[in-house]
Formats: structure tokens, C-alpha cells, sequence
């Protein structure tokens, strides 16, 4: 089917391509193979959950201006944290980018007419969808009493929430993730368009390839764990028991080998998107193309050796953990190159400050951060303080917040007109992305002080010397919540007003998902474009960027 | 809260190695950021767009000097500090040959501790100043984490494996015993104290320490030692049944039996409680088979008939 696709070229002469949009009933979309109505399928579904996810925070972070735990009970802050957490990793972040602008792009940015399995596609969103209905049972029905971690023998023997229905939605989702990724690699494999070679390829495809073999290897390994812990709690099988010869700590590794490589499934889709934008907007090529391909791959493979640095103070040999400290410090370089390379790419550009390039910036900013404060967790001795306080909790969320969140911002913006076919109001959008980093280092950086001294995460009652700090935290939350809202307004808004009709290139940008209209037709281009040269050819390879490109852009 | 501090107090030896480790990283960090933040904004005005600045042609071979200069630099800079960070913690894995030795179990969600001339506490830790004092740890139920902020110490609290840890407090005062692995609801309640004490002090605690007295009294400590008071507390009948005044009662059980409180069933209700779990109530409370000598079960006992309905004290 997809040979016929590409081997026909241009399909029926018609000047006005239809959009992708336009069409026919609800059930269409229901069922379409598009990767492009897929893409929007998963925008909507995620977006859903983000909204779920920031209302728990909301309510704790509510609760944390007081010390005394006095507006929640105990139960209540558990199950609400454990809802966060569960829903933002699983049904927010994990299928973020990769889910939205991966199966948007991915085919676009190649040239080709859809992914290489166009029905598993539309079953990963239904996958995505039945487990998200497994976990919003779970929230109905009472809550998840054990953190988004299901340390065991906590979830399987103690815990009374619906350890079941979340841990059945998580591993109905899995599914998703698995065949997602195994759609990206095939699609990357087979169908590059004529002289799209691998060394040509955008570094966002680069990220979506890397990504999906996190989703392959890593995925199966959260699978096992799931169904461990259901048998143990159903069926009373001892695998994590040490009354009945089991072992509480074969969990965390297990857990580990899985989530370390999802932090990498939530960054490396973001450092893709960030690539494509800062590129654009300083109209340079990328610096050091290589070093940024293979940088990307080695943090997808050396982050399945890391997984032990989450387990210093757990118990495991402290032999171990040394071990784990070092390649946990190695991983911190493919990340540092990244950084200097998308600081090296601003040198000798011509750049300009639209909405997705500060968010891009703001990037660069916390991800250098987030990264940094990466090395403290692997310094053994600093992790033992610090492990499980509130500093864990902003390195996090400076890497999958402040970094993922920015660069799924940046791509919304950048890709926005793509998409939809519309622009948007520039001013708003950028008064958005500045707020958003001041309200994000708001929220964020007074948890690495209250982590420093001493207050441990997942805290429902706290002694009233954090106060300040949570109430400053809080404070910056509203401020947060108030820049991710916006967005979301003005962007809307655009869908429903005529005026704001998006060129097919707003921005100038040399990638092949630019040289199809905008929103592109349902076969994505009417003849499949030919690839001559290297991504990012914003200027003559070793010549300075041209200031014409200027007036282009704005044509 | 006087003035606003960055880092804990400093009141074991662990804790100043611990800082130092963590003011270089942070000094290290502070510089990168700064470097890069820096960079950034010098780039984006002087080559914001159409900007008059020279933009001459960049050569490969500078881009490849570029790259591999600042890899190299990254990873000597990662080994570096790896090696530091890395010999620090073997240095201070092993507690000092002369250590005193506490007993640390968790369980949901109390500390109980035992120390080695048997003195028993519930969510307090006496320890003397300047002595090394070494935690021999294990949980009855689910995974805990003893962490003490002021000392820069964390090990988790595991069932089926003693874990250990150990410190030289160099401080006098009271510091935050908090639970860091998240162990159930009333995580952020497992908390306690440890108490620094200078050798007079400490000698004098010890000797304050319940001494043999008649049953009841000696049942009174074990009860609060044992951890029973935790739980059956006071005229609270929330987590589990007030014992004042029940000696010798009817009692609905929650199968269905109807049976006196005498000294039999308090037997058995300490050593097979989930067989004998009073109506209205979840079968909680761990058994104490193994745990409780019979010395012990009748000086508890001693204990719940001498309580009047005004409840146990404390």
C-alpha cells in the first residue's frame, strides 16, 4: 500500500489541494490512518490530560502553602500526587512531542506520504486512549495511594487505591509507546524520500529515531514490572516479598531500567524540536551536525546504564552505586555538547527573537540547569543528602518542565501554522514564553533550597521552617499555571477566526514539511520532493548567513 | 525562622565534607550557566537580525576544533569530579571500629529504636556528642528511609534486609528525624527527633530510663515501647480500639464472636490480632509472636487492667 503511495507521485490534478482538515464526518476521524489527523487525535487527548494532571498539582500546591496539612487529609494529598505524577509521565509528557509533532512531521520532514504502518498508528492512539480510561477509573474511583514510583511491597500489599486500574491503564499505554516507536524506525528505514540520506536528515527526525528505540527496548521492561506487581497483589505471588523469599529491591531495579530511559524519551524529542527552531530563527546551519547526531544516540543508548544512580541509598551495594555514578557522570557529556552546539549555532547568525525562538532560548537556559544539577544527583555523597527531598523534585522538573514543556511550547508555536493554517497574535505569544520562564524558575528554584535543607519529597505535613520557600514555590505555580493557560486561549481562539490565515511558510524554514501547503493535503505533498543538500541550509556551507533571508521570510 | 540560611546546620562529620562537595558543584554550575547565558546574549545583539557586524565565513576544521575541545573539556571536568565525589563516599562507608550500636526498625509509620543495653524509644533518637554511632536498620512492613538533614545521612528502611548507616554527631540539640522513602498516609508523620546530648547529660538520661518497677509500671513502658501506644492512644478509638477501662468487658468481634477481655485473649490478641479483630475495625496491627516475651505479655497485661476508662496516659 504505502509502495503504491510513493510510486504514484502526484495523485489527481487539482489546483487547490484539499487540507487534511477538511472532510467529512466525526466517525472520519474516528477511524482515519492519517498520521497527520492521528497527530491531532493525540493533541486533543493529551492536552486533556495535561489539564488533569496540572488540576492535581494545583490542589496540592495549594495545600503546601500551609505546613500543617490542614486543607487536604493525608489520603487526599497521596492520591492526588500519585494522580499527578502517573498522568503527566504516562499520558502527558511520555506521548508529548513524540505522539503530537513526531506523527505530525516525521513523514513530512522525510517526504513521505504517511508512516510506515499507517493502522498501527491510528491502534497506538486507541491503545493510549483505553489505558488513559483505565487511570481516569482509577482516579474516579478513589485514587492511587503509591506515588507514581509503585514501590513495591508498598503497592502490592499495603496500599488500598486501585493499584490495579492504573498499573492495567500504564501497561495498556506501553502498547502505545511500543508501536509508535517501532512506526518511527520503520518509516525512518524505509521511507526517506529520493536523497534524503541519514547524514540529511533533520535532527528532529534524529531525536524521533532515538526516541523509539528508548520506546522499544525500555517499554517491554515496564511491561514485565506491571504484570509482576498485579500478580503479587492479585494473586499473592511472592516476587517482591521478603516474608516469602522475594525481593523489594529487584523492583526498583526493574522500575529504574524503564523510567531512567524515559526521562531520555522526554528530552531527546524536546532537544529535536529545539534544534529545528534555533536553527530558523538564527538562520544558521546547525553547529557541528555530527557531534549533535551522535550526542543524541549516545544518550539514548548510555541512558540505559544509569539506572542505579536512583538507588544510592537504597540498600543496593555501595560498589554498585560507584559504578553507577560513573557512567551516570559520562551521560552528562552528549548533553553538554548539545548545549554548546546550540549556543555555537547563534554565532555569525542573523537572528530573530519570534515566539518559538524564546521558548527555545528558555530551552537552552533550564535544560543547562536542569543538566547541571544532574551532576549533583550522581555525586554519591551530595545524592545521600538530597535524595528524595525537594531537590530531586526541581532537577526534574527543570529537565521535564522546564525542558519538555519549553520545547513541546516552542514546537506548538513554530509548527502551529503548519498545522491549523493559521498564525497567531506574536505579541501575546511572546509575552507567553517570557512569562513562562520567570514563572517556571519561580516555582522551581526555591525547591532546590528547601531540598538543600532537608525537606523530603511527597511531604503532606511539613516542619513550618519551609514555609517560605513552599509559599514562594506556590506563588510561582499561579504564575506558571497562568502562562501555560494562554496559550492555549489565544491558540484556540485562532481556530475559530478567519483572519488569521497562515502563509505556507511563515518562517522562512528550509525543512520539507515547509514546501507543502499549509495545513499540508492529506497526501502531504502533491509530488514527492527530492533532497539535494545537507538540513539547515540557511546558508552556503561555510559562508556566513544572508541577510536576504530577512526579506524573505517576510514575504 | 531567624535569617535565611542556604544550608543546613552543620552537626555531624559527614555534613562539612558533604557541603564542600556540593558549594564546588554548585560554584562549577554557577560558572557554566553564567558562561553560557552570557554567550547567548552576547550573540543574539551583537547578530540579532540585520545587525551590522561582520558575519566572515566560518571554517570546518575551526567547527571540529570547536567540538572536540569542548567534549574533551566536558568529560575531564565529569571524570574529575567523579573521582572526588566518588572517593569521599568510600571514605566514609565504613562506621569507626568503637561505634555504639542502635537497633533502628520502621514500620508504618513510627522509628522504633532499641539501644544496645535494651532502653527502648519511639520516634527519638539520644545519642552523646562526638561518639560514632552506628545503625543497624530494618523494616516490618514497607520500605522507609532514615534521614537526618543535619547530619547528611540517608539509607533506606527495608523489610527482609538490614541496611546500615552510621554518624559522629559533632553538635549538641535536637535535629529533624524525617522519613524520606514514601512508605503510605502518614508518610510526612514518621517523623522524630535525635537528641545530641553532651556525656553528662547522656549518663544522666540513661539512668532516667525506666528502672524495674511493679508490673503495671513495667508494662507501661514496654507498651509505649513496643509501640502499642501509637496506636491505642488515649480515649481515640480512630486507629484502633481505646483500651481504658475495657478490662474485663464484652467485646464484639468482627467474625461474629462475642468474648470477654481477660487475660487469655489479651494473649491472644497480641500475638494472633488479625484472628481477633473487634468489630469496626481493619485488621491492622502487626502480630508481636516472637517479639514479646511471656514476662512481657503479663506485665502488659498488668498494664490494661490498671487502666481506668480515663485511658492510658501519654
Amino acid at each position: 500500500m504505502t509502495d503504491a503511495a510513493i510510486g504514484q507521485g502526484m495523485p489527481k490534478a487539482a489546483e487547490e489541494p484539499r487540507s487534511y482538515l477538511d472532510t467529512e464526518s466525526f466517525v472520519s476521524w474516528l477511524t482515519t490512518t492519517d498520521h497527520k489527523r492521528i497527530a491531532v487525535l493525540y493533541a486533543i487527548t493529551v492536552t486533556f490530560f495535561f489539564l488533569v494532571g496540572s488540576g492535581a498539582m494545583a490542589l496540592i500546591r495549594y495545600e503546601l502553602t500551609s505546613p500543617q496539612g490542614n486543607i487536604l487529609s493525608d489520603e487526599a494529598y497521596n492520591r492526588l500526587f500519585t494522580l499527578h505524577g502517573v498522568v503527566m509521565v504516562w499520558f502527558f509528557l511520555i506521548p508529548s512531542i513524540p505522539a503530537i509533532f513526531g506523527n505530525f512531521l516525521l513523514p513530512l520532514m522525510i517526504g513521505a506520504r504517511d508512516v510506515a504502518f499507517p493502522r498501527l498508528n491510528l491502534a497506538s492512539w486507541y491503545l493510549n486512549f483505553i489505558g488513559g480510561l483505565f487511570v481516569l477509573y482509577a482516579l474516579l474511583a478513589g485514587g492511587v495511594d503509591t506515588g507514581w514510583t509503585f514501590y513495591t511491597p508498598l503497592s502490592t500489599m499495603f496500599a488500598n487505591g486501585n493499584v490495579i486500574a492504573a498499573a492495567v491503564g500504564i501497561f495498556i499505554t506501553g502498547f502505545s509507546s511500543i508501536a509508535t516507536g517501532i512506526n518511527f524506525i520503520a518509516t525512518v528505514h524505509l521511507l526517506r524520500t529520493e536523497g534524503m540520506t541519514w547524514f540529511r536528515l533533520p535532527l528532529f527526525v534524529w531525536a524521533m529515531y532515538a526516541v523509539s528505540l528508548v520506546f522499544i527496548l525500555a517499554t517491554p521492561v515496564l511491561a514485565i514490572t506491571l504484570v509482576l506487581i498485579m500478580a503479587e497483589r492479585l494473586f499473592g505471588l511472592p516476587v517482591f516479598d521478603p516474608a516469602n523469599g522475594g525481593d523489594p529491591l529487584l523492583f526498583q531495579h526493574l522500575f529504574w531500567f524503564y523510567s531512567h530511559p524515559a526521562v531520555y524519551i522526554m528530552i531527546l524529542p524536546a532537544m529535536g524540536v529545539v534544534s529545528e527552531v534555533i536553527t530558523c530563527f538564527a538562520r544558521r546551519q546547525v553547529f557541528g551536525y555530527t557531534f549533535m547526531v551522535f550526542s543524541l544516540v549516545a544518550i539514548a543508548i548510555i541512558g540505559f546504564f544509569v539506572w542505579g544512580h536512583h538507588m544510592f541509598v537504597s540498600g543496593m551495594s555501595s560498589y554498585a552505586g560507584v559504578v553507577f555514578s560513573l557512567i551516570s557522570f559520562v551521560v552528562a557529556v552528549p548533553s553538554a555538547i548539545k548545549v554548546f552546539n546550540w549556543t555555537a549555532t547563534l554565532y555569525r547568525g542573523q537572528i530573530s527573537f519570534e515566539s518559538p525562538m524564546l521558548y527555545a532560548l528558555g530551552f537552552v537556559g533550564l535544560f543547562t540547569v536542569g543538566g547541571l544539577t544532574g551532576l549533583f544527583l550522581a555525586a554519591i555523597p551530595v545524592d545521600v543528602h538530597v535524595h528524595d527531598t525537594y531537590f530531586i523534585i526541581a532537577h526534574f522538573h527543570y529537565i521535564m518542565v522546564g525542558g519538555s514543556v519549553s520545547a513541546l511550547y516552542a514546537a506548538l508555536h513554530f509548527w502551529w501554522p503548519k498545522v491549523t493554517g493559521k498564525l497567531y497574535p506574536e505579541n501575546w505569544a511572546r509575552f507567553a514564553a517570557i512569562l513562562m520562564f520567570f514563572g517556571f524558575n519561580f516555582t522551581f528554584f526555591p525547591q532546590f533550597l528547601v531540598g538543600y535543607l532537608g525537606m523530603p519529597r511527597r511531604y503532606h505535613v511539613y516542619p513550618p521552617e519551609f514555609q517560605t520557600l513552599q509559599v514562594m514555590s506556590s506563588t510561582g505555580a499561579s504564575v506558571l499555571a497562568l502562562a501555560y493557560a494562554l496559550p492555549i486561549v489565544y491558540l484556540t481562539w485562532t481556530l475559530f477566526n478567519r483572519d488569521w490565515k497562515a502563509p505556507d511558510n511563515p518562517w522562512g524554514a528550509t525543512g520539507l514539511e515547509w514546501q507543502t501547503s499549509s495545513p499540508p493535503p492529506k497526501e502531504n505533498f502533491r509530488a514527492l520532493p527530492a533532497v539535494h543538500s545537507a538540513p539547515y541550509h540557511y546558508h552556503e556551507t561555510g559562508e556566513a548567513p544572508d541577510p536576504r533571508a530577512q526579506d524573505e521570510a517576510e514575504q | 525562622m531567624s535569617g535565611f540560611e542556604l544550608l543546613p546546620q552543620q552537626a555531624s562529620t559527614q555534613a562539612p565534607q558533604t557541603d564542600l562537595l556540593y558549594l564546588f558543584l554548585v560554584f562549577v554550575s554557577a560558572a557554566i550557566v553564567i558562561l553560557i547565558v552570557l554567550l547567548m546574549l552576547v550573540f543574539s545583539i551583537r547578530y540579532r537580525r540585520g545587525s551590522a557586524a561582520p558575519r566572515p565565513e566560518l571554517r570546518m576544521l575551526t567547527t571540529r576544533e570547536f567540538e572536540i575541545g569542548w567534549t574533551a573539556g566536558a568529560l575531564f571536568l565529569a571524570l574529575f569530579i567523579f573521582g572526588w565525589t566518588g572517593s569521599v563516599r568510600l571514605s566514609m562507608l565504613a562506621a569507626p571500629e568503637n561505634a555504639i550500636e542502635i537497633h533502628v526498625q520502621g514500620k508504618q509509620w513510627m522509628w522504633k529504636i532499641q539501644h544496645p543495653n535494651g532502653i527502648r524509644e519511639i520516634n527519638a533518637l539520644h545519642v552523646p556528642v562526638n561518639e560514632p554511632v552506628r545503625l543497624i536498620m530494618t523494616s516490618e512492613d514497607v520500605i522507609h528511609s532514615f534521614f537526618v538533614p543535619a547530619f547528611r545521612i540517608k539509607e533506606d528502611v527495608v523489610p527482609g534486609l538490614y541496611t546500615q548507616t552510621w554518624f559522629k554527631a559533632t553538635e549538641t540539640g535536637s535535629q529533624h528525624l524525617f522519613c524520606t522513602q514514601f512508605c503510605g498516609t502518614q508518610h510526612s508523620r514518621m517523623i522524630g527527633e535525635i537528641v545530641v546530648m553532651n556525656h553528662d547529660d547522656y549518663a544522666r538520661w540513661l539512668r532516667e530510663q525506666p528502672q524495674p518497677g511493679d508490673l503495671a509500671a513495667e508494662g507501661a513502658s514496654l507498651f509505649k515501647a513496643l509501640g502499642c501506644s501509637g496506636c491505642h492512644i488515649g480515649n481515640s478509638a480512630i486507629r484502633a480500639p481505646s483500651l481504658a477501662g475495657i478490662y474485663g468487658r464484652l467485646v464484639h468481634l468482627s467474625d461474629g464472636r462475642t468474648v470477654t477481655m481477660d487475660d487469655a485473649f489479651i494473649r491472644d490478641c497480641i500475638l494472633e490480632p488479625r484472628k481477633n479483630v473487634p468489630a469496626g475495625y481493619d485488621p491492622k496491627m502487626p502480630s508481636f509472636k516472637g517479639e514479646v516475651s511471656d514476662g512481657e505479655i503479663l506485665r502488659l497485661t498488668a498494664y490494661i487492667r490498671s487502666l481506668k476508662s480515663t485511658g492510658p496516659s501519654g
